[in-house]
């Protein structure tokens, strides 16, 4: 690979020294080589004889070890009367220590070699990782293992989550693009949907130590978990090291995936009040699709052109020819095992609410209109392509490739088949899914602002629903613990 | 609390990562290059063939403290233009777009003119003027390129990847990732953004600006309360103004004063330019050389400033928001060139870093009032002298003065008694690991490489620096705490909630379960 471009750049210094090779004058002159062909080295997967899946890669650059345990079963499996439980485990499973060190022991014993462990909760997974220096690897490796299967759970840590928690909550109100994004999810998934739900004082006061030693005597069995390292280590030597560390662990129960409802709000305008603001934050949002949908492809062409990035029809229209906006964006959603959601989203002044909320509107109707162009469907094509390597550039994003496809049951080779799917793309499948995906009459509006200072009233558009997002009051337990409220 | 074998097992991590650190040093000495063109531009490659692409960072050494008087926010507002394309990306004719666009100079000058006239303003006649200023605008934009951002379609749709820029109170940047077969094509492209920028569209740009100053300021709570801050704590010096500008400055100043700006300071002698990735310098750089010679020599422009005087007391800027509370204060200190720079760097870790950090384990792990505290050098910037900040969060229920009360605590205890050797080594350790954990990118080595150079005229710092905290004594920490965290040196920056509307309540806010 590199011997290739040394030949072209080769030439290209001959010319140069020779003084006869030209500057381009534009920018189609300049000449472009072939990229030399590129093959990022590839993790080794194991299986352990208990499930345990592992991804080895190997990365000698820098004299560092960084490791992940990804954990099947997260927070849209809590019930609703302890949401929340998943981020007090995420920070407590950490914090609370283990059997036999506290976790200010832990905190002092790697902070001394600059190492870290940590927890998380996510919404489908929990994670433990680990990063050290190489030679710390026998120590800090130690902390990880006794963390993942002999936590602790101290009660002074949940206490410690839980106002972390509360504090959340109290200041989930005061910043406006933060109300947006989360009152849009709501109206995409139903605010009941563990997809959109929030934690309350009540509920995260309803998580006990029980309930944190209970989920992770569901979850955290070996074959649940995903590990994957990577760094300067030997590929045997820590093959070896894992099959020592958890060959004895005993298989648990598969952890079981329900299904999640989703019941998106009702089609509509909604306003969220918001009198200490001059811009208004605006999202058109419904319902988008997974990754699997074989529409994928054609939805990535299609999302490049419409709303992604300095080129898009978005960026070009609502703020740049038009100056509506610093931040304007949107397309079809796509997750993982779940729809994502569909949405355009841009800020303006509060004066421009309701012309900028017509901006978008026009832009939906000019899909059909003035469909995406050849041209538009060429550049967003090159941009997809010709970024492509910087989809796995690094060791460690190649590692974080494969174990997002072995998490979420996708082929471990869907990387090597994407560009070839992309290129099939044609104008009539960008045109198609835009129809299929895109309904306006489906999708709500939600305006975050000021409304006194509205170009027009929101009701100019049709009924609009004002949603309440005062933030209910904590139980009188920790009713002394609440924030200040408007 | 901690047994003999962890000391002994410290010592050991220390010798073994040094080793490793100054294997690190040695390896990037033989993969830089660096050379001042003839023009005065530094160009430096640093060669790190992981995978076919290259990441660049292009340095100037501008920022908004070189916004002129009344025209704050201007070194923003450039950044933003260099994506506008050139005489030759953007445009339809040339030519006949520069003719266009000195009309709406010319134009836009007379309304401006007349909108700022202290007395006899005619507001039929500026209605007349606004208009002709918007019709030459409509009569320029017909000559632009019918793709409204021709540059960035040009860089995505080559493969271009996280294309960005930013622009502080001490310089200005910009940077995207290509694959390594378009170097020529950033070549071209970089240097002709810098040797022939167009000011086309610009009125639209600045409307765009102007949302981005109500996005992170005006509509944020923690935007204003650090916009007042900072303005609190600087008399004299331009780290007083923001760097996106004061939203009369940006209704105000013009194209002309854009190009102004431009010409003054983009000139090679105040640039940097740093590329990182599979590239061989021997080839790399007689092409940079090529492209990057074409922009003139220009004399290095003067850039002195006023010095911030002493503070002779403390300064307060309370904020009554309708959101929840936040503290915040600043204490003078030196600027980055400081003999007690490295100091402060030790400050900032022992009092933030991790959970064994001194604000972490009072605040929130003790005495349980806060959900994030911690202490850094940098507000606003670190070129000039600046401040040295402590922050709070506090959780439900208690208020701000208790977070006073407990950072001055820790203050206080790092003025009076000595840190301990462990957290002098935990420090030392930290230091070393956070400098390998960020040579491992395209990007974080160029910005890296490219900023050190630029301060310090030599890249080698970003590793000295870290040889500078490894000298850091406890009296030093003493001495420092002493001299800079003074009640007279410091400003106070808070946010005290009040319902929506109507003045602060007098008696204290509601609590817990009020509507």
């Amino acid at each position: 690979m590199k011997r290739a471009i040394s030949a072209v750049f080769a030439l290209v210094v001959l010319f140069g020294s020779a003084q006869v090779w030209p500057q381009a004058a534009t920018w189609e002159q300049v000449p472009i080589p072939a990229l030399p062909a590129f093959h990022p080295p590839q993790p080794k997967r194991i299986v352990l004889p208990n499930g345990m899946v592992v991804f080895l890669q190997e990365d000698h650059e820098l004299p560092l070890i960084d490791g992940v345990a990804r954990i099947r079963g997260g927070g849209r499996t809590v019930p609703a009367n302890k949401s929340g439980l998943i981020d007090v485990y995420g920070e407590v499973w950490r914090t609370g220590g283990t059997k036999s060190q506290t976790g200010d022991q832990l905190d002092d014993f790697l902070e001394q070699r600059a190492a870290r462990v940590e927890t998380g909760g996510g919404g489908d997974s929990t994670t433990i990782s680990w990063s050290c220096l190489k030679d710390d690897l026998d120590e800090v490796f130690k902390v990880f293992v006794d963390l993942l299967q002999n936590p602790e759970f101290r009660a002074d840590k949940i206490v410690i989550a839980q106002k972390g928690l509360y504090d959340g909550i109290s200041r989930r109100n005061d910043n406006p693009a933060g109300i947006a994004g989360r009152e849009a999810t709501k109206l995409a998934y139903g605010a009941d949907s563990p997809y959109a739900r929030e934690p309350e004082y009540a509920t995260v006061a309803a998580v006990t130590r029980e309930d944190l030693v209970s989920w992770h005597h569901t979850y955290v069995h070996p074959n649940n978990i995903i590990l994957g390292v990577v760094g300067d280590f030997d590929s045997a030597a820590m093959e070896a090291r894992l099959r020592q560390a958890f060959g004895s662990w005993a298989k648990g129960p598969a952890a079981k995936d329900p299904d999640v409802p989703i019941t998106p709000a009702k089609p509509g305008n909604y306003l969220v009040e918001k009198t200490d603001v001059n811009q208004s934050n605006i999202y058109l949002v419904g319902l988008g699709t997974t990754r699997k949908d074989p529409n994928y492809y054609a939805i990535s062409v299609f999302n490049e052109a419409f709303g992604g990035g300095f080129s898009s029809r978005l960026f070009g229209d609502i703020r740049s020819t038009k100056g509506l906006a610093y931040a304007v964006g949107g397309g079809i959603g796509t997750s993982w095992d779940h729809p994502g959601m569909l949405r355009l989203i841009m800020s303006t002044k509060s004066q421009t609410t309701i012309e900028s909320i017509h901006a978008l509107d026009d832009e939906l109707a000019d899909l059909a209109r003035k469909p995406i162009t050849d041209e538009e469907i060429k550049r967003a094509k090159d941009s997809i392509l010709n970024s492509f390597i910087f989809r796995f550039d690094s060791p460690g994003k190649v590692l974080q490739e494969k174990m997002a496809y072995e998490f979420y049951g996708y082929p471990l080779d869907y990387l090597e088949k994407y560009q070839a799917a992309i290129e099939k793309v044609t104008k009539e499948d960008v045109a198609r899914v835009a129809a299929k995906y895109i309904h306006r009459d489906q999708m709500s509006v939600l305006v975050v602002g000021n409304s006194s200072e509205f170009d027009k009233p929101v009701s100019s558009l049709g009924a609009v629903n004002k949603l309440d997002i005062t933030i209910p009051a904590p139980p009188p337990g920790i009713a002394g613990d609440a924030g200040d409220q408007p | 609390m901690k047994s003999r074998s962890v000391f002994r097992a410290t010592i050991v991590v220390l010798f073994v990562s040094a080793v490793a650190f100054s294997q690190d040093l040695a390896s990037f000495e033989k993969h830089i290059t660096v050379k001042k063109l003839d023009n005065g531009l530094t160009v430096i490659i640093c060669e790190r063939p992981e995978a076919p692409v290259f990441s660049f960072f292009t340095h100037v050494d501008a920022g908004s403290t070189q916004d002129p008087m009344g025209k704050t926010g201007l070194a923003h507002m450039f950044e933003h233009m260099a994506f506008k394309g050139t005489d030759k990306i953007g445009t339809r004719d040339y030519a006949g777009e520069k003719v266009a666009l000195a009309k709406v100079e010319e134009a836009y000058s007379a309304f401006i003119a007349e909108r700022d006239k202290d007395v006899n303003r005619d507001e039929q006649k500026l209605k007349q003027l606004e208009q002709a200023w918007k019709d030459a605008i409509t009569a320029a934009d017909k000559f632009s390129s019918p793709f409204i951002n021709e540059f960035g379609k040009i860089v995505e749709s080559e493969g271009g990847e996280d294309m960005n820029a930013f622009t502080n109170y001490d310089e200005t940047g910009y940077n995207y990732s290509f694959p390594v077969n378009r170097l020529e094509l950033w070549a071209y492209l970089e240097s002709e953004r810098f040797l022939h920028p167009v000011m086309r569209q610009f009125y639209k740009e600045r409307d765009v600006v102007i949302e981005e100053r109500r996005m992170r300021t005006d509509s944020n709570p923690i935007g204003r309360l650090i916009e007042q801050f900072t303005t609190a704590s600087f008399a004299a010096h331009p780290y007083h103004r923001p760097t996106v500008g004061w939203m009369w400055d940006l209704n105000s100043f013009s194209a002309t004063d854009a190009q102004n700006f431009f010409d003054k300071y983009y000139v090679p002698a105040n640039m940097i330019v740093t590329v990182v990735g599979d590239l061989k310098a021997s080839e790399t750089m007689p092409i940079i050389e090529k492209y990057f010679s074409r922009i003139p020599a220009r004399p290095k422009p003067d850039e002195a400033t006023t010095v911030e005087p002493p503070q002779k007391s403390e300064r307060r800027v309370v904020l009554h928001e309708q959101s929840q509370p936040i503290y915040l204060e600043g204490y003078h200190r030196p600027d980055y060139r400081s003999p007690d720079d490295a100091i402060y760097d030790a400050i900032t870790d022992l009092m933030s870093s991790g959970r064994t950090s001194r604000l972490y384990r009072a605040l929130v792990r003790d005495k349980q009032i806060a959900s994030d505290s911690a202490g850094f050098s940098g507000l606003p910037g670190n070129k000039y002298p600046h401040l040295f900040a402590f922050y709070a969060v506090p959780i439900p229920g208690h208020k701000p003065d208790e977070m006073a009360g407990a950072i001055h605590a820790e203050i206080e205890r790092l003025k009076k008694e000595d840190i301990s050797d462990e957290e002098l080594r935990m420090i030392k350790t930290r230091a070393k690991a956070n400098l390998i954990r960020s040579l491992g990118s395209n990007e974080g080595l160029a910005n890296n490489l490219g900023l050190f150079q630029a301060r310090y005229d030599d890249w080698r710092e970003l590793f000295r620096s870290v040889e500078r905290i490894d000298k850091v004594t406890k009296a030093d920490i003493r001495r420092v705490a002493n001299k800079t965290f003074v009640a007279d040196n410091r400003t106070v920056g808070i946010i005290e909630f009040a319902p929506p509307s109507g003045p602060p309540p007098a008696a204290a806010a509601p609590q817990g379960g009020a509507q």
